[in-house]
């Protein structure tokens, strides 16, 4: 399909209209939305912070209470950006509103600003709220506040993107669980949002370098407390890396028939 | 201004809608389309007729840019709907056959969205007189599942028609709707047409095409069998049948009769003899030619053919 040369260049109102559709349809369950991962996150300082982490030391002197933080931050951005876009535009695929979509005025960009914009939102949201209910519990410092804001905003929108891939390319809702519980998840476990992978034998620690989840923990841990795995130069490369694969594949799949439509 | 010009046959009107060429193949290699050529006249109220997966749904949907033509081209007030895709949707409302609405939406929210995704500013009062138009405004903060199916389905014209299109499609717009409110649908739908909106709607209620339309097409096996004007159409095709009852059954036409090509039907009871368009009425010399042959008529009645005889003569045949 060739570029839209007619008329307004941009449909705002129309992107503004799908970014308000999806963020009304989390406000709706505003609750759930904000209260689990709350919840979660207050689980997981009970257990590892105060449990294990007091018999854990940890590089650079931060308990490992507060050590954890980027990682539970990465683990929430990077699942609910998944599911939320996923979800965001699987939805009128399944009930059949998606007619309404195709049928406007609207291009490939505008949609996938509209649909991972939104999705990006709810992410960065919930993200803060983690971070702060996190400094309820344990003292935090963000040494590279801006550092800390870019990575944020690029994983929140990369992952997005991924879940907007996933959404149109699934073809049942088990299909959207699959990615975030089978490769994410590990990924972020073995990826060091929990320790340090100084603290892994040598072998394993060479294998980690492989998860690319690894270079955007060790960056975002960066920017708090000034201590990484791997340098963040390389850190904000992979994270930009990924974005730019991820824009790649979204274009590829446009460009090789909408697969939304007959 | 089709009030201002009439449906006069002879007036050059602008097409509004242009398909050339349309073939559609699904995926699956079924040919739903086969060089489809049409035009829509603007201001008109076109009804496209054919049995079940004729390829209504398939053209229509083609033209919204919901399904990928294989070959040829659409136009939509001058604009192709691929290459310039922005100009001709921003023209174009479409309600879809299925009921598909944002079920925890309210009635409010899911028409201000539409007006906003077609590119349109917000406009309030616009919306508002929309819904009371289409008695929705006390339902207006209503969640979508909470209306009744009919409901529903003016929510999906007022979704349609949330961003002033200048084209309307309406597939199978009164498919599963009462008597009342399939009046109220017509209505609505010609207050539309004079206020100049061109209308395309599919519908298998041949009634409803009679009643409605301007010109209809006939679309069987993927093929438009016909476009027609209604009149034009009903005239042509359109026979007149007329049965006499006798007092007495026959056993046969008397040969005397033969050449007005009479039926004899209900084991002799009832002598039919069909008007169209090829011969004229004549049937004061048949009554007179039966009396002096002493045949005797009990009761008689005429029968004018619908589009629905029209409409299953034709796609009955071969296509
Ligand atoms: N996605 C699809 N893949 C394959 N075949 C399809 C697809 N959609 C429709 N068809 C087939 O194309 C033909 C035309 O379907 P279409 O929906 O256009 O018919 P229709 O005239 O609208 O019928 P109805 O009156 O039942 O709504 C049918 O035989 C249908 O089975
Ligand atoms: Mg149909």
């Amino acid at each position: 399909m060739s570029r839209p040369l007619s008329l307004p260049a941009f449909n705002r109102h129309g992107v503004w209209a799908i970014y308000k559709f999806e963020i009304a349809r989390s406000l709706r369950t505003l609750v759930q939305s904000l209260i689990t991962p709350v919840i979660t996150t207050s689980l997981y300082f009970v257990v590892f912070g105060a449990a294990i982490g007091s018999r854990l030391s940890t590089p650079g002197g931060v308990s490992y209470g507060a050590f954890i933080v980027p990682g539970l931050i990465m683990l929430a951005l990077f699942t609910e950006s998944l599911s939320n876009a996923s979800f965001g535009i699987y939805f009128p695929k399944f009930t059949g509103t998606i007619y309404e979509l195709l049928s406007a005025p609207v291009s490939y960009v505008e949609i996938v600003i509209a649909y991972v914009g939104a999705a990006s939102t709810k992410s960065v949201v919930l993200g803060l709220t983690i971070l702060i209910t996190a400094a309820l519990f344990v003292p935090i410092k963000i040494l590279h506040p801006a550092w800390m804001i870019a990575f944020l905003l690029m994983t929140a929108f990369t992952f997005s993107l991924f879940g907007f891939i996933i959404g149109i390319l699934a073809k049942g809702f088990e299909q959207l669980q699959f990615i975030p519980m089978l490769i994410i998840t590990p990924l972020t476990f073995l990826g060091g949002a929990f320790y340090s992978i100084d603290m892994l034998p040598p072998a394993w620690r060479t294998f980690s370098l492989f998860n690319p989840i690894v270079y955007l923990i060790s960056g975002f841990r960066w920017s708090f407390y000034g201590t990484a795995d791997v340098s963040v130069g390389v850190s904000m490369s992979m994270t930009v890396g990924f974005l730019l694969v991820c824009l790649g594949v979204v274009a590829w799949v446009f460009k090789t028939g909408f697969r939304l439509k007959n | 201004m089709p009030d201002e010009y009439g449906a006069g046959p002879d007036i050059a009107m602008k097409p509004v809608i242009s398909i050339r060429d349309v073939v559609k193949t699904y995926a699956s290699g079924f040919q739903a389309l086969k060089h489809i050529n049409l035009e829509i006249d603007k201001g008109e109220i076109f009804a496209l007729l054919g049995p079940n997966g004729a390829g209504k749904t398939t053209l229509i949907n083609i033209i919204c840019g919901i399904v990928t033509s294989s070959s040829g081209t659409v136009t939509a007030d001058g604009h192709d709907t691929v290459r310039d895709y922005r100009a001709a949707r921003s023209k174009i409302g479409l309600v879809p056959q299925e009921l598909s609405t944002d079920a925890f939406e309210t009635v409010w929210a899911t028409v201000s969205f539409s007006r906003g995704l077609f590119g349109r500013a917000p406009n309030p009062a616009f919306i508002e007189r929309l819904l009371r138009e289409l008695s929705l405004w006390d339902k207006r903060n209503d969640k979508i599942m909470t209306l009744s199916g009919g409901m529903k389905r003016r929510v999906m014209i007022a979704k349609a028609l949330s961003h002033e299109p200048e084209i309307l499609f309406l597939d199978e717009p009164t498919a599963g709707v009462d008597v009342e409110l399939r009046r109220d649908m017509w209505s609505l739908v010609r207050g539309l047409r004079d206020t100049g909106v061109t209308i395309i709607l599919t519908t298998h209620y041949i009634e409803e095409a009679e009643e409605m339309a301007d010109r209809i097409g006939v679309i069987n096996k993927g093929t438009l069998v016909l476009v027609e004007e209604k009149a034009r159409l009903m005239k042509k095709l359109g026979k007149k049948q007329l049965t006499l009852q006798l007092q007495e059954p026959l056993s046969g036409i008397p040969a005397e009769l033969h050449s007005w090509g009479l039926e004899l039907k209900a084991d002799g009871h009832d002598l039919v003899y069909t008007v169209d368009s090829s011969n004229s009425i004549d049937i004061s010399s048949l009554l007179k030619r039966m009396s002096e042959l002493s045949i005797v008529v009990k009761d008689l009645h005429m029968h004018q053919s619908t589009l629905e005889d029209i409409f299953v003569k034709l796609v009955s045949e071969p296509a």
